[in-house]
């Protein structure tokens, strides 16, 4: 008998690990059979194997690596939709196809298929429903008809418990972004010809890079149908099609007005033309004379305590140190007290937490009796006037009380207490860092608004002055 | 020029730098600051950020990416990291480099955002099914989570695996200077295996599934070779262990706090070292050995012994049992991080 070389497939299949194979793992009748021709046909005849990426499921589908003649990624079960997307997007050129089954599309992987469908990934689905589980033991699926016997509805498919049959086109059909939705058969020569011509649909939208395409097929499982195949076909058409009603659902390939508009990136060459800021602090240098110092700021969120730890931080860099600046995050940051801490050294920083600061600012009640029992022996805590001390600071430990929040609002700029705070540690020499260093900071911390650097400059000093007269 | 970004923007910037292309990632706290990072830059380089629907789907993405010949990463936490366990046994199966980012929390379920080191075991010793390790290393610094995620995709590119940033919420919340690499690196070709789309890939097939149990056995022999020989790439840091009394041992955040810790006790005349592994697999076994030989040891950890137990095993391994069975431990969790004092105080419980 003379084979004919079926086209787009190997003519030889030595992965399924016997010599000369030339018969499919299929059994007589399948629907996969049929539509695995089908699929390498279309391939093959519109020119497309070197350029198209097959992604194949688990289930009956995950040999179709042995007979297509294109480049193949074998999925993680219900991931073929997820792994078709990395790989639409790795390789914008080339021709991507997913091949998933009931289990693997309408149960597990669902959600990565919709997902995939809803964001327009640029790639087709071939999805085969054959109303069960092949490749596991003919299981019920999501596809199941309703009275259906399965190997896990032994008495027929029950509705009152188990829902009704999951209609995949009509549920991806209320997406705006697939441009083409469409459910087809195998189950007879007529509907094969229906089939072939939605499958070059599917190649062409995605060669020509229109969108994401859904093909569901209608396919015969004579083994776990338990019928011959002549039987099964005629279950597929009599049966299956009562349920999954054959059409195209959606054809908007023709419509190039309703495609999305992208929205427009700034463009950089090269990481360094990105991220490289020109004027930002210089290099990091060990100075082992210069010892290190903990600081904590704390108060209520809004009271600008993360940006005044940010900006003695930004100060200490100005000088080269070896600086850390952490914050209190998650749900604190959302209402409530905030703190951060700053450390600053002349070599390099071991634990990041500040246990015992030597410095510490405090703009809340809360705040001043959950640190300041921490504060280092010969430490500083500068606090709002408004803060009540009822706790001693403890011994060694010097304590300033400063009005920050009320000079501020004599300022009329009740936001800047914060950067009352910052005059209070120049005037109090508590840093140990320049003065011009930490007024460059302030200003630096309004890069986006200059307008308010040369204001909190102006209150800086201001306050700086009255702080001199108390 | 430095910059001075957060723990979280510099695993980003390194990604860049290391050629990374594509991003798919799922937010969650407190990892959320890469995706913010990645969903801004990635395109404005010209690569892509894609938003997936779960962290299933991220890693699945990275998996086609990866099948396709591109290098890609994603970030998570804790409980998106269980999820990406299978997705990670894939990539191994199938021999494909890709990044993740696990910026660990405190769990286990949903336990909370704060910091702590209880993912070691399935990040160190592969947490997905099969015999599969992924390569995993450790930045302690700001500075050290863009180097170490560039070296996390060279080692990825090299040993054609998966590779795991692991770093926790203080490391990813905290800022300091970052020095930017001089140079992007060049992107690897993987067109010899890869299904890139292209004529020359056509006959390539990215898979994990061996069918024949004699074909799946010599595949599993030759991954556990691929890791034997990933040893020479294991890194470590000592500091001050040749005259040590007590090494205390650390990873990430904590090895930190034991330098601190052995800085202040050596204070006190107290001779003291730190040993940290940098690389977590390929463990550092043998500069373990040397540092660890004859001394006193304990660790300092953020989960309820992980840590120590793989020390245990590798001073084991090394033949140092002795020392195996004296290694103590302290340790928080629940996101509460342990102190310089408490580690002073129970390293002078150890010296007794």
């Amino acid at each position: 008998m003379k084979i004919l070389e079926q086209k787009g497939m190997y003519s030889e299949f030595p992965r399924c690990g016997k010599a000369h194979a030339r018969t499919t793992h299929y059994c007589p009748g399948c629907g996969h059979g049929i539509v695995n021709k089908l699929i390498a046909e279309a391939c093959a005849e519109m020119g497309l194997q070197d350029n198209t990426i097959f992604v194949d499921p688990v289930g009956c589908g995950v040999f179709t690596y042995y007979y297509w003649d294109a480049s193949h990624i074998s999925a993680a079960h219900g991931r073929a939709s997820a792994a078709a997307t990395g790989a639409a997007r790795a390789r914008p050129d080339a021709v991507t196809i997913a091949y998933q089954g009931d289990g693997d599309l309408g149960a597990i992987g669902f959600n990565n298929a919709f997902q995939a469908a809803s964001r327009g990934e640029k790639f087709g689905c071939i999805f085969i429903n054959n109303s069960l589980y092949g490749m596991t033991g003919g299981q019920m699926a999501p596809t199941t008809l309703e009275g259906e016997k399965t190997t896990t509805s032994p008495f027929g498919r029950d509705s009152s418990i188990t829902g009704y049959p999951l209609h995949v086109c009509e549920v991806f059909n209320n997406l705006k972004a697939p441009v083409y939705i469409a459910r087809v058969s195998v189950a007879d020569t007529k509907r094969i010809m229906q089939t072939k011509q939605a499958i070059r649909k599917v190649f062409e939208i995605e060669r020509d890079k229109k969108g994401y395409a859904l093909l569901e097929i209608l396919a015969p499982c004579p083994t776990n149908f338990k019928m011959n195949a002549q039987d099964a076909a005629a279950f597929c058409i009599n049966e299956m099609e009562k349920e999954f009603p054959l059409g195209v659902f959606r054809d908007s390939t023709g419509d190039e007005t309703n495609r999305p508009q992208s929205i427009d990136v700034p463009h950089f060459d090269s990481c360094a033309s990105l991220f490289i800021e020109k004027d930002s602090a210089p290099p990091v240098e060990d100075d082992p004379a210069i010892a290190e110092k903990r600081f904590k700021f704390a108060g209520y969120g809004g009271q600008g305590i993360l940006s005044l730890g940010l900006c003695v931080a930004e100060a200490a860099r100005l000088e080269k140190r070896h600086t850390l600046w952490f914050p209190s995050y998650g749900p604190e940051q959302r209402g409530g007290s905030a703190s951060c801490s700053v450390v600053v050294s002349g070599t390099r920083i071991g634990a990041p937490t500040v246990e015992h600061p030597d410095v510490l600012v405090c703009m809340n009640q809360p705040s001043y009796e959950r640190f300041a029992p921490d504060v280092k022996r010969g430490g500083l805590i500068i606090v709002d006037e408004s803060v009540p001390v009822d706790i001693p600071p403890p011994e060694g430990v010097t304590l300033k009380r400063v009005p920050a929040i009320r000079m501020a609002e004599e300022f009329g700029v009740p936001k800047a207490a914060n950067t009352m705070m910052l005059a209070a540690l120049k005037a109090f020499k508590a840093t140990g860092l320049e003065d011009g260093n930490l007024e460059t900071a302030l200003c630096a911390s309004f890069k986006k608004k200059p307008q308010l650097a040369d204001k909190n400059r102006e209150l800086l000093k201001k306050a700086e002055e009255k702080l001199q007269n108390l | 020029m430095t910059k001075f970004v957060k723990g979280n923007e510099a695993v980003v910037i390194g990604a860049l730098y290391a050629g990374c292309e594509l991003y798919f990632g799922y937010p969650i706290t407190p990892a959320s600051e890469i995706a913010h990072g990645a969903a801004k830059w990635f395109p404005m380089l010209g690569r892509t950020f894609v938003q997936a629907e779960c962290e299933t789907a991220s890693i699945n993405m990275m998996f086609g990416a990866a099948g396709a010949g591109k290098l890609s990463m994603t970030a998570t936490s804790g409980p998106g990291f269980s999820l990406m366990q299978e997705g990670l046994s894939y990539l191994a199966g199938a021999e494909l480099p890709a990044v993740v980012v696990d910026v660990m929390r405190a769990g286990p379920g949903l336990g909370n955002v704060y910091p702590e080191q209880g993912d070691y075991m399935p990040a160190v010793k592969g947490g997905g099914h099969g015999n599969y390790q992924t390569f995993t290393i450790a930045p302690a610094s700001v500075q050290e989570m863009l180097d170490y995620t560039i070296e996390a995709f060279k080692m990825a590119a090299k040993w054609r695996t998966p590779a795991v940033v692991l770093v926790d919420g203080l490391q990813g919340q905290m800022m300091e200077s970052l020095t930017l690499p001089e140079k992007e690196l060049d992107r690897p070709d993987f067109s010899a295996w890869a299904a890139q789309g292209e004529a020359k890939t056509r006959e390539n097939l990215v898979k994990s599934i061996y069918l024949d149990a004699a074909q799946q056995e010599e595949f599993n022999n030759h991954l556990q070779e691929k890791y034997a020989r990933m040893a020479a790439d294991a890194k470590a840091e000592t500091f001050l262990c040749d005259d040590a009394e007590i090494v205390i041992c650390g990873y990430g955040i904590s090895s930190r706090i034991a330098r601190t810790s052995a800085e202040e006790l050596r204070k006190e005349n107290i001779k003291a070292g730190v040993f940290r592994p940098i690389t977590l697999n390929p463990f550092p076994r043998e500069q373990l050995a040397a540092a660890l030989k004859g001394k006193k040891i304990m660790t300092i950890e953020l989960d309820a012994g992980q840590f120590a137990d793989d020390i245990r095993l590798n001073l084991a391994k090394a033949g140092l049992g002795e020392e195996a069975a004296k290694v103590r431990m302290v340790h928080r969790m629940g996101g509460e991080v342990v102190g310089v004092d408490e580690a002073i105080k129970a390293a002078k419980e150890v010296l007794g």
